[in-house]
């Protein structure tokens, strides 16, 4: 009798450890929704479907993950969102640069500090491009070129209008003293393929957005805007791959940019929330699938979480606010 | 369409007509604030972001002052519609604006079923069992094509919160 | 001969049983993604393209491209069926599509948009199979100063279309463009027309546009006229399908343009929202029943389907060869192949043989079996049309809301809705054109985009225009479609005057 007693006892006991246990690893309890600022097809989209696909091959939600575009006023859409998701543990957002360019160019009222850092899943690269027909081989050849011309009658083609590609052209201006026109286009797959049609003289895509052009022989990469050589040296046309493209630095253009690619939450986020998608990331980044997916677009693997994610957020926020200011993108109050 | 209807009373056809053309001016007005805002010259990028819908602005405020004209010189007595007919109009306008306005509180399910069930039984005066049939069987139909297969949460209000889904 | 042996290799592959289920799984999603209104092409894709992740490479190309297919096949039903597009190529269709269903001919109309949509799609495919690297090289011809004679021409051949008055023309027109310019304007990065309302940031979506102004607007309409829903008596047999064929032959020179028409927008890539309604609007002109366009004539229907679908289908190889989509839904299948590990792009024929041409295979075979399983089903669709209107219509007004909501996610977009739905009402009762305001919507932002692309890239020299032999003569084209109708409204303001004076 007492024995038995004891037992329910003990049962109880236990049972009321894990949940307690249970209760203290939060976990999704709905589907979770995945917004993307930006529209379907592009990089961030591409990302955050393969993420999605990744996670719903192995199993790594209990919930579904549903991706949602809100790239409406160059994704003030999206941000704007999640932003007044305060409460909604189960909405994140996947951004590029815009989370710092919009705000400034635009003038809508958001700060990424309206949002909760999660985590940097990876930087993009971004490459100088040239048409493999013209006789520029080197930067040098390029730039020679570019100064021999009267200013602004050489055309650089880039993604969106006062953002990232934009920005790289303008420091790029500086930096070899001549002027660009820029001819904003909607996507980089367009971009790509008006440099293969002559009808700019270079861009600054990504390299998953030139790279079949450049197999296909049609494009030529002339420099990287990083610090050091990408990592992935598998040969792509003529035994060269992405580790020989030379440092832009390197070749006397002294710019560097990388576009985040990493994960945020709404403003009132709790740490459960955040540890539980950094555990989810991990996961995803352990994939083979997302290690091809890296390989595939010559991402930066860096990964970064809280403090130090968040102080690195900082720092180019501070960044993009000099660029831009200097390039006179800031918006005029409208 | 039904403008010969002679007898029965309503809004005369020029009433209306002259209306839309205000309303459309009104817009165009609006249009050309918008671009003066935005900048309407011609800038070192070529033209500015409010170049052409400022023209644009002005071809709707110019057209409808014609449209306007127009209605004044040819509008005979013919009406609009009858009082009957907009009473119709508005049964359907109304009951969608509540449904459209309640829609960010009360979650899209909430208001269809009601919504449905309002229009089958006083407009449709069906028997209640069909009424209750389709307003409940197709948000639930809704329900499992769009977020269980295709994954496209659609508003939800309190009652959903509180069943979980 | 070459090409002919991977093809047999590709159907062979394609007619794996496994690729078969997946093709027929594929057509029946994407018909029911067509027809509801909002999902749309592009975003069920997108939505779908994670299911299709543990499938091989080929297999997966074949779902989604089947969901493209059914797409383009599911947009014409409630077109036909409610005026309600569910896709924007669709909105041509309406044109004459819903009046036939109204006329009780909602059969005939099915079919002849049915099969004139696999004529298109099948006469892009013979192109791509034959002439795929001649045209991709084609295509890089167009910069932004030969897009926007595209658009250009698109509009020409559109506008003077309606016998409304002219100035409501233009005033609806301009309607259009002003809608479509809110927003972020791409050129500069800066907002525009929205007067710091968050909402306004997207713009306006077409989409919510055009279920409004069509869907909520007929409905407004048929309640005035009384509950009837006119279609009531629509005959529910096969046999529609096979005496509608009989006539079909008859319209053999619209077809051929129509799919001329749609391979050019469709590689160029202007798309196949242009081509259907420049289709229909070079129809309208040449036929000797152009007068009876709009009130339910046939040929209305299979001139924009068939372009169309034609459209939709040579988007396809732009991406394929060049990496570049033809249209959005070919922008996510272009996200796709690069989750599988594909690159699309010049070397994609060289390297990928078995997956291109497989995908080619399915192509012809997708849309075959596309077409059997939507014909089988017409007595069905027409079917609908006999559920009593106080049922159908809050049921329409209930998927109208759920389809502008998931065009964004925003509750706003579904007051919109509404509002365009009035809108839509009152400017059909005072004799606005509702076409030319829906075509600026979709086209004006693009074609103002490509305009300043071509200025910024000639220092503002309007020359650029008619810079090189292509853009020129597209731009004489243009020139040429808008002068006949200036004519045409010159003639007939002239007899307008007349018997005013008289």
């Amino acid at each position: 009798m007492r024995s038995s007693v004891l037992r329910v006892a003990l049962v109880t006991v236990a049972a009321f450890c894990t949940s307690g246990i249970a209760s203290a690893a939060w976990e999704p309890v709905r589907p979770v929704e995945f917004i993307v600022p930006a529209g379907t097809g592009g990089g961030a989209d591409q990302m955050a479907r393969t993420i999605q696909g990744i996670v719903t091959k192995h199993s790594l939600m209990k919930q579904p993950m549903v991706v949602i575009n809100k790239s409406g006023g160059a994704g003030g859409e999206g941000f704007l969102d999640v932003k007044s998701a305060a409460n909604n543990p189960h909405k994140i957002i996947i951004t590029l640069s815009n989370l710092f360019t919009t705000p400034l160019a635009t003038g809508i009222p958001f700060n990424w500090k309206d949002l909760t850092p999660v985590a940097m899943l990876a930087l993009d690269e971004f490459v100088l491009w040239v048409n493999a027909d013209k006789p520029y081989k080197t930067v040098k050849d390029y730039v020679d070129a570019v100064k021999k011309a009267p200013p602004g009658s050489m055309k650089m083609g880039g993604t969106g209008s006062k953002q990232e590609d934009q920005i790289i052209t303008v420091a790029v201006e500086k930096a070899i003293s001549s002027k660009f026109t820029y001819i904003p286009y909607k996507g980089g797959g367009e971009v790509a393929v008006q440099l293969v049609g002559n009808h700019v003289d270079s861009t600054v895509n990504n390299p998953i957005e030139a790279v079949a052009q450049w197999r296909g022989g049609k494009l030529r990469p002339l420099c990287v805007f990083d610090g050091k050589p990408m990592a992935y040296d598998e040969p792509i046309v003529d035994g060269k791959g992405w580790k020989d493209i030379p440092t832009c630095k390197s070749q006397g253009l002294d710019m560097e940019y990388l576009m985040l690619r990493g994960i945020f939450m709404g403003p009132k986020a709790t740490k459960d929330h955040v540890d539980y998608y950094i555990e989810l990331f991990k996961k995803v980044r352990a994939t083979p699938e997302w290690q091809d997916f890296m390989k595939s677009g010559a991402f930066n693997t860096t990964f970064l979480t809280g403090a130090d994610y968040a102080k690195w957020v900082e720092g180019e926020e501070k960044r993009h606010e000099v660029l831009m200011k200097e390039a006179g993108f800031l918006s005029t109050g409208n | 369409m039904t403008t010969n209807s002679s007898g029965a009373a309503g809004p005369r056809h020029k009433v209306v007509e002259a209306g839309v053309a205000l309303l459309i001016a009104v817009f165009g007005v609006i249009v050309i604030i918008g671009s003066v805002k935005a900048g309407i010259n011609w800038g070192a990028e070529g033209p500015r972001a409010g170049f052409f819908p400022f023209y644009i602005g002005l071809l709707i405020v110019v057209s409808s002052a014609i449209n306007f004209w127009h209605v004044l010189r040819d509008g005979d007595g013919a009406l609009f519609a009858e009082w009957g007919q907009l009473r119709q109009v508005m049964s359907v306008v109304i009951p969608t604006a509540i449904y459209v306005g309640a829609m960010p509180f009360t979650g899209l399910y909430l208001a269809s079923i009601i919504f449905i069930g309002y229009f089958m039984r006083w407009l449709g005066k069906y028997r209640w069992l069909t009424v209750l049939g389709v307003a409940f069987g197709m948000p639930i139909v809704t329900y499992f094509i769009f977020e269980r297969y295709f994954l496209v949460p659609l508003p939800k209000g309190p009652i959903e919160e509180w069943l979980g889904i | 001969m070459e090409e002919l042996v991977n093809l047999f290799h590709g159907f062979a592959v394609a007619l794996q049983p496994f690729n078969i289920m997946v093709m027929v799984l594929g057509i029946v999603l994407g018909v029911i993604i067509g027809v509801l209104p909002g999902l749309g092409g592009a975003n069920g894709v997108a939505i779908l393209l994670p299911l299709t992740f543990s499938m091989p490479p080929t297999s997966a190309i074949i779902m989604l491209s089947c969901i493209y297919w059914g797409a383009l096949f599911g947009g014409a039903i409630t077109s036909i069926l409610f005026n309600i597009p569910g896709e924007p190529w669709s909105v041509a269709t309406t044109f004459d599509g819903y009046p036939m269903a109204q006329q009780g001919k909602a059969g005939e109309a099915l079919t002849a948009a049915f099969t004139s949509s696999f004529v298109g799609a099948l006469f892009a495919v013979i192109m791509i199979t034959l002439v795929a690297p001649l045209v991709a090289s084609f295509a890089l011809q167009f910069g932004p100063a030969e897009k926007f004679a595209v658009y250009f021409l698109a509009f020409c051949s559109f506008v003077g279309l309606s016998k409304e008055p002219p100035f409501k023309t233009i005033a609806a027109m301009m309607m259009g463009f002003a809608l479509a310019a809110v927003g972020l304007d791409s050129i500069t990065g800066q907002l525009r027309l929205t007067f710091g309302v968050t909402h306004l940031l997207n713009g306006f979506d077409f989409l919510i546009a055009v279920i409004g102004l069509f869907g909520i607007g007929e409905i407004l309409l048929t309640m005035e006229e009384g509950l009837a829903f006119r279609g009531g008596k629509a005959k529910i047999d096969l046999k529609v399908v096979l005496q509608t064929w009989k006539g079909l032959p008859r319209y053999w020179l619209t077809m051929l343009r129509s799919c001329f028409i749609g391979c050019w927008m469709g590689i160029t890539p202007a798309g196949a929202t242009p081509a259907s309604f420049m289709s229909y609007g070079i129809a309208k002109r040449v036929s000797k029943n152009g007068n009876n366009f709009g009130k339910g004539e046939i040929e209305g229907v299979i001139a924009p389907e068939t372009a169309a679908h034609a459209a939709g289908t040579a988007a396809l190889l732009p991406m394929l060869s060049l990496g570049v989509p033809g249209s959005p839904t070919a922008a996510v299948l272009l996200g796709g192949l690069l989750i599988w590990g594909l690159q699309p792009g010049p070397m994609l024929f060289v390297e990928q043989k078995e997956f291109v041409w497989g995908l080619i295979a399915s192509m012809y075979l997708g849309n075959l079996f596309g077409l059997i399983i939507v014909l089988t089903c017409v007595p069905i669709f027409a079917a609908i049309l006999r559920v009593p209107f106080s049922i159908i219509a809050p049921l329409i007004l209930v998927l109208c809301a759920i389809g502008a909501y998931s065009v964004h996610s925003s509750t706003f977009d579904v007051m919109l809705m509404l509002v365009f739905g009035v809108v839509g009402y009152l400017l059909k009762k005072c004799n606005y054109p509702l076409a030319p305001l829906v075509l600026a919507i979709v086209l004006g932002d693009k074609a103002e985009e490509a305009f300043r692309q071509s200025l910024l890239g000639s220092q503002g020299s309007l020359g650029i225009f008619f810079s090189n032999p292509l853009v020129s003569t597209i731009m004489v084209l243009g020139l040429i479609a808008l002068f006949w109708s200036v004519i045409q409204e010159g003639i007939t303001r002239l007899r307008g005057t007349r018997t005013a004076a008289a």
